[in-house]
Parts: structure tokens; C-alpha cells; sequence
């Protein structure tokens, strides 16, 4: 018999009821994260059955898709800031959290933050926990060992009312990162790849286990980074072992476990990686040390090249077409050097203190250029503090970038926060699909090193370049 | 003008689903994202109520953002008006989670859809909303469209989740297969919130175990 992987220590350790050939099996959450877009309706069908929640206790809620970037603190300054169809989901979410008995990071909260950034930082993501919310980039939590993925409004009515899932066990793809990253790459340069290599559909079916040398060297954010943009493959979940760097991420965090409690802990999480014998049902490898930085061209995050090389020759294929022009770029030319509008620095993929570190380290002594409008977003209020504590936001607005407070913003563009008709935005977010970021957007996906050294241009742009002068 | 077997239904979400036979709207592309289905700008809603005005607003409508019809946009040319079967590509509602994208394609009309693989959440949520999601490979799909684009009305979709078949309109039947909970929900109409409710007992056993071995997710 075969050891066992990560998935499987954590899925197993879950099982209520074990799945048949008719039933799936009934699986325990033990951390619920809510915001204010995908839960009214979930919300409201609890309301409509007169049904309660079962564990506010294990419900972490928050706002922050459609939630302004513009300083709010009152319902009063909601309505002035906010279109009303959002200011009504922000406002729903208050009276459904004090209607249920959920705590609620809300305006005042200095946690407030994006769903998948406080989690972590409140250190409610633990390893060995199953963690869902209504959103696909809860694979993000999976950077701690953690078995976390997105669901359905229905299948969050199902968590608050049951804590569980009913889920069929899914397969296992191990992905092994070999080699040390090039200066001028970044965690976001080895998702962009692993996504380009597999396609956007390659991880169908499939949790994601990440293996390999690299990732030693990689912090907590730099992990999440990857496990964030692990859907972008396809892929339900993507999970990393906990290691020392895990632990010393969590020690002292308010919902971490403290004391004895703390060293219990720790002894389970221990055994958490996949055995040396363990089973993947597919394997994957990835020379990270040939990485360069990596751009998208397309309209799906697998449309991705290596910012130097030209966009692919064209395939003959429709959507491969559509997608080229859309974004009005060239089959077989280099985007490198093309104009942009935009720079958005943000987001649940990259919007934590490393990327805000490294951007406001590129951009000091430099200006956006004249022609581009740079905005920057921290991932959650807490960040916020602490890039202001460090002086960042002084660097990003004496260098013409805008610092706002803490949401997901024009990721999605729901909060007012939106890429103009027709502009191009190189962003640090993890979605270039049409019309994304705003109506008829065109979106680069890129790290956040690409993104200021092309705002500093005014064009797409090589960060590599930019550390040689 | 509709086929299904039951007489016209309104297009409300039905949570129940056994046989229809219908017209068939090709949307051949890949990986159409829920964003596609229903862009973010479409969904700042409290309701399910509505959203069927913001289904792929993106390529249906002449301006983006706008409201009036693009003719070229396959659901806005009749008879594919009347279409309560989509086909399309791999990978149909990847991204993300939101259901807004199934209750919209409901609310619209759609009742199943043809494709060869689907983004998991989106494939969750349609068994939750009476939406049936049938995996065939892609090559039937492709050859199902070209048959359904030449009078739609005349060359209707058979699709029976009693049998898991489909059957194309010049009668060849193709077998599909569908997990046995996500058939039973929809041949049923069953809510999985019920069916978890009565595993009440098993789910307070697991709760009592769980806090022994890890007393620190309870406090």
C-alpha cells in the first residue's frame, strides 16, 4: 500500500459520512469565508427556510469586491462613494451578518481586506484545514497546507447551514518546481508559466500538489501567489506543505492557535506532507530556472510568453483569433514596447507587503509616465497600515501613482475602480478575460516588478531592463 | 414555439430535470469564462431575479455596456431565441465561482448544455439549479452544431436524463455520463441542504471526535 499525499491526509481527516457510488461523501469546512457579492442570495435562502447558521464561530466575513477604494467609514459616505446596486450588497451584508450572528470586518475594522489576504493574516488559513468561500481564488489558502477552494451561492447556503460539503473526491496532479528563480522573476512569473504550459482547462478534475526545490525559498506570499492563481489551470486547489516558513508566518496571529494548544498543533501539521511513496494520479515538472518574466497577449490566462518573445503565430483556431483581436495585438510581433494606459498593483494575488515592498523599491526616484494612470491597491486595511508605517504610500504618490484603501477594485472592476474602453492595463490580478476589468478592458497580466517598470515607460516593459540603469 | 416534451415552460428556475427536446444554440468557443456568461458590472444584484438581462452582455449587445441587440450573436436570431440547449466548447464556465452565471442562463431559458468539459464550481452549481451539464466529446458536439444550424426548429436536441442520452437530430444517440447524486438532484428536484440536514447525527458524531484531536478549531 501507497502512502499517502497532503490531499489525502487533509481530505480524510474530513470525512463525516465516506462517499459511494451514489453519494458523494459529506465533507466537514472548518473555515467559511463570506463576502458581500456571492452570499445575498445564499443569505436569503436561509431567511426563506427560517434556517440558521451552524458555526458563525468558524464564518470569517468580510467586503471587499464591490466595496469603494475611496476612504469610507459611514453608510452615509457609502451612498455618496458607491452606485447603489453595490452600496445594497455592502448593505445586505452588514444586516445578514448582525441578522445570523456572524462578526464582520466591516468599514471600521483595521482587518478589513480582501477575503483571501486577511484570512491568512488573521491566521485564521491553518494548515490541514478545509477552507471554502464563494469565490474560485479561495486556492489561494492552500500555500499553507490547507485544502481550500471555491464554491457555488447554493453550496454556501449548504456550509452555513450544515459546515459541510457534499464533494467527490478529486484526483491529484503534483507539480514539481526544479530550479532557482532568475533576478527579475517572481512567484507570478512560475503561475503565468505553469498555466501557459498546462492550458487553462490542463487542471480539470484535478487538486494541484506543488512540489520542489524552490519553493524552500519562497515566503508565505509568494506561495499564496501561486496557489492563488491555481484555478486560472483549471484546477480546484492547489496545496503546498507546511514548513518552518509556514509556522513562522502563523506563530502570534489572533486566530492562531496559542500555549499548548499552539504545540498540538503544530506535532499534527508535521505529518501533514505527502509521503515519500505517495500517489499522483498525474506529474508535472517545471525548470523554473529558464523562467523569464511572463506576459499574457490573450484573453485567458494560458495565453501567456515570456515578456522578450513575440505573441504565437496564429493558429487558425477561432477563439485564438477573437482573442488577438480583442486585445489588438499581432500574432508573431512582440508586445513588448506597446503603449499602455493603465497599471493596476493589486488584488488577492498580488497585493501583500512583498509585492508592495518590491514595487515601491523599483519606483522610487521614478515617475508613471505622463501618459499612464498607476494605481495602487493593499490587500487588506491591515497592509495598508503597514505600507504606511514603511513610507510606501509616500513613494507611490510622489512618483504619480494613486494609494487607496484596502479591496479587490479593478481586478473585477465592481466598485467603480474600472479599465477604460478600449485602454490596455498591465495588472497584477490574475484575469485578462474580456471586458474584466471594465467594459471592453484589455488586460496584460503580469508581476508586479513588469507592472512598474512599465508604468515607468509607459509601455509594456522588461523589469530586467529597468535594474540595468 | 418551444419543444419541450412538457409544453412551454416559463423561463423560470426549475430545479428539477428529466427529458427535453429542444432547440440547440451553438456557441462553439472554448473556454467560455463565467465572466463571458456574465460580466462582474451585471452582478451587483441581492436577488436571483433579473440577471437573465446580463447573460454574455459582453458579445450580445452592439455596444459593450449597452442594451441594444447584436444580430450577429447567435441567442438573438430566431429561432435560437427560443434555444433551451446550448453546445459549446471545452472548458464552458471556467473562472469564476459566481452562480449568477447558471441562475442568468436559467432565467434566460437555458435548461442544458452540451459540452466536453466544464469548470468545476460552474458544474456544481448548475446540478443546483435544475441546469443539466452533459459532457460529450467534442467532436459530436462540433457535429451536433452543424446539424442544428439549418432550420434549428426542424433539427431539435433530444436530451433524457432518465437514459443519460442524447439524441442529435438525425437520430443517433449518444450515451453520457453523470455522477449518480448530481442525476438523482435533478431527476428529483432534491435539495442537498435537505439530504445533509438528515446526516445531522453523524455530523455532531464528527464534531465530538474532531474536538478531541483538535480542540484549537473549536475555541
Amino acid at each position: 500500500m501507497s502512502g499517502k499525499s497532503l490531499f489525502e491526509k487533509v481530505w480524510d481527516e474530513h470525512i463525516v459520512v465516506p462517499e459511494t457510488d451514489d453519494a458523494p461523501a459529506v465533507l466537514y469546512i472548518d473555515l467559511h469565508l463570506i463576502h458581500e457579492v456571492t452570499t445575498p442570495q445564499a443569505f436569503a435562502l436561509l431567511k426563506d427556510q427560517q434556517l440558521s447558521v451552524r458555526r458563525p464561530d468558524l464564518t470569517l466575513a468580510t467586503m471587499d469586491h464591490s466595496t469603494p477604494t475611496v476612504p469610507v467609514t459611514t453608510l452615509k459616505d457609502l451612498e455618496v462613494v458607491a452606485e447603489a446596486p453595490a452600496a445594497a450588497q455592502i448593505r445586505a451584508m452588514i444586516d445578514n451578518c448582525e441578522h445570523f450572528g456572524i462578526e464582520l470586518y466591516g468599514f471600521g475594522s483595521e482587518y478589513r481586506g480582501i477575503v483571501h489576504v486577511i484570512g491568512p493574516e488573521l491566521g485564521a488559513t491553518q494548515p490541514g484545514k478545509t477552507i471554502v468561500c464563494g469565490d474560485s481564488h479561495t486556492s489561494t489558502h492552500g500555500a499553507f497546507g490547507a485544502l481550500a477552494f471555491g464554491i457555488g451561492s447554493t453550496e454556501a447556503a449548504h456550509v452555513l447551514v450544515t459546515q459541510c460539503l457534499l464533494q467527490r473526491k478529486p484526483k491529484i496532479m503534483a507539480v514539481t518546481i526544479d530550479g532557482a528563480l532568475q533576478t527579475g522573476v517572481s512567484a507570478k512569473d512560475v503561475i503565468l508559466a505553469l498555466i501557459g504550459q498546462i492550458g487553462v482547462e490542463g487542471g480539470v478534475g484535478h487538486v494541484i500538489e506543488y512540489l520542489g526545490n524552490p519553493l524552500a525559498g519562497l515566503n508565505m506570499e509568494q506561495r499564496m501567489t501561486i496557489c492563488n492563481m491555481t484555478i486560472e489551470g483549471g484546477a480546484r486547489a492547489g496545496m503546498m506543505a507546511p514548513d518552518a516558513i509556514t509556522l513562522e508566518y502563523l506563530a502570534g496571529r489572533p486566530q492562531a492557535p496559542a500555549g499548548a494548544d499552539w504545540d498540538a498543533a503544530v506535532e499534527r501539521w508535521r505529518k501533514l506532507p505527502s509521503d515519500p511513496d505517495a500517489r499522483f494520479d498525474r506529474e508535472v515538472s517545471l525548470d523554473a530556472s529558464r523562467l523569464e518574466p511572463m506576459i499574457t497577449f490573450g484573453t485567458n490566462p494560458g495565453m501567456v510568453i515570456p515578456v522578450t518573445q513575440p505573441v504565437p503565430t496564429d493558429t487558425g483556431d477561432p477563439s485564438f483569433r477573437k482573442a488577438l483581436d480583442y486585445m489588438q495585438v499581432e500574432a508573431g510581433k512582440p508586445i513588448l514596447g506597446k503603449a499602455i494606459d493603465i497599471v493596476f498593483i493589486g488584488s488577492c494575488t498580488n497585493s501583500r507587503m512583498t509585492d508592495l515592498r518590491q514595487a515601491a523599491e523599483m519606483i522610487k526616484g521614478h515617475k508613471v509616465a505622463d501618459s499612464v494612470r498607476m494605481l495602487v491597491v493593499p490587500g487588506s486595511q491591515s497592509i495598508k497600515a503597514e505600507a504606511e508605517a514603511e513610507g510606501l504610500d509616500e513613494i507611490f504618490i510622489s512618483a504619480g501613482a494613486e494609494w487607496r484603501e484596502s479591496g479587490c477594485s479593478m481586478c473585477l472592476g465592481m466598485n467603480g475602480d474600472v479599465v477604460g474602453r478600449g485602454q490596455l492595463a498591465v495588472s497584477t490580478s490574475n484575469r485578462n478575460f474580456e471586458g474584466r476589468q471594465g467594459v471592453g478592458a484589455r488586460t496584460v497580466l503580469a508581476s508586479p516588478a513588469t507592472a512598474v517598470a512599465s508604468a515607468i515607460s509607459g509601455t509594456i516593459a522588461d523589469p530586467r531592463e529597468l535594474n540595468r540603469h | 414555439m418551444c419543444g419541450n416534451w412538457n409544453g412551454c415552460e416559463p423561463a423560470a428556475i426549475v430545479n428539477k430535470f428529466t427529458r427535453l427536446k429542444a432547440i440547440a444554440a451553438p456557441l462553439l468557443r472554448i473556454n467560455v469564462d463565467t465572466d463571458a456568461i456574465i460580466p462582474s458590472r451585471e452582478i451587483k444584484r441581492v436577488s436571483k431575479v433579473g440577471l437573465s438581462d446580463g447573460l454574455f452582455a459582453g458579445w450580445r449587445y452592439t455596444e459593450p455596456g449597452g442594451r441594444v441587440e447584436d444580430p450577429g450573436f447567435i441567442l438573438n436570431r430566431d429561432p435560437f431565441r427560443q434555444a433551451q440547449i446550448l453546445l459549446s466548447g471545452l472548458n464552458f464556465g471556467c473562472g469564476s465561482s459566481r452562480e449568477h452565471a447558471v441562475w442568468a442562463l436559467a432565467e434566460w431559458g437555458i435548461r442544458s448544455i452540451i459540452a466536453p468539459s466544464y469548470g468545476a464550481i460552474f458544474y456544481a452549481n448548475c446540478a443546483r439549479n435544475g441546469v443539466l451539464p452533459v459532457i460529450l466529446d467534442n467532436d459530436v458536439v462540433e457535429d451536433m452544431a452543424r446539424q442544428v444550424t439549418d432550420e434549428p426548429e426542424q433539427h431539435l436536441i433530444s436530451v433524457d436524463l432518465v437514459d443519460c442520452t442524447v439524441t442529435a437530430p438525425d437520430d443517433t444517440v449518444h450515451a453520457f455520463e453523470i455522477d449518480a447524486a448530481d442525476r438523482e438532484m435533478l431527476l428529483e428536484g432534491l435539495d442537498a441542504i435537505d439530504v445533509t440536514r438528515k446526516r445531522d447525527d453523524e455530523i455532531l458524531a464528527f464534531q465530538a471526535r474532531d474536538r478531541l484531536r483538535r480542540p484549537w478549531i473549536y475555541l
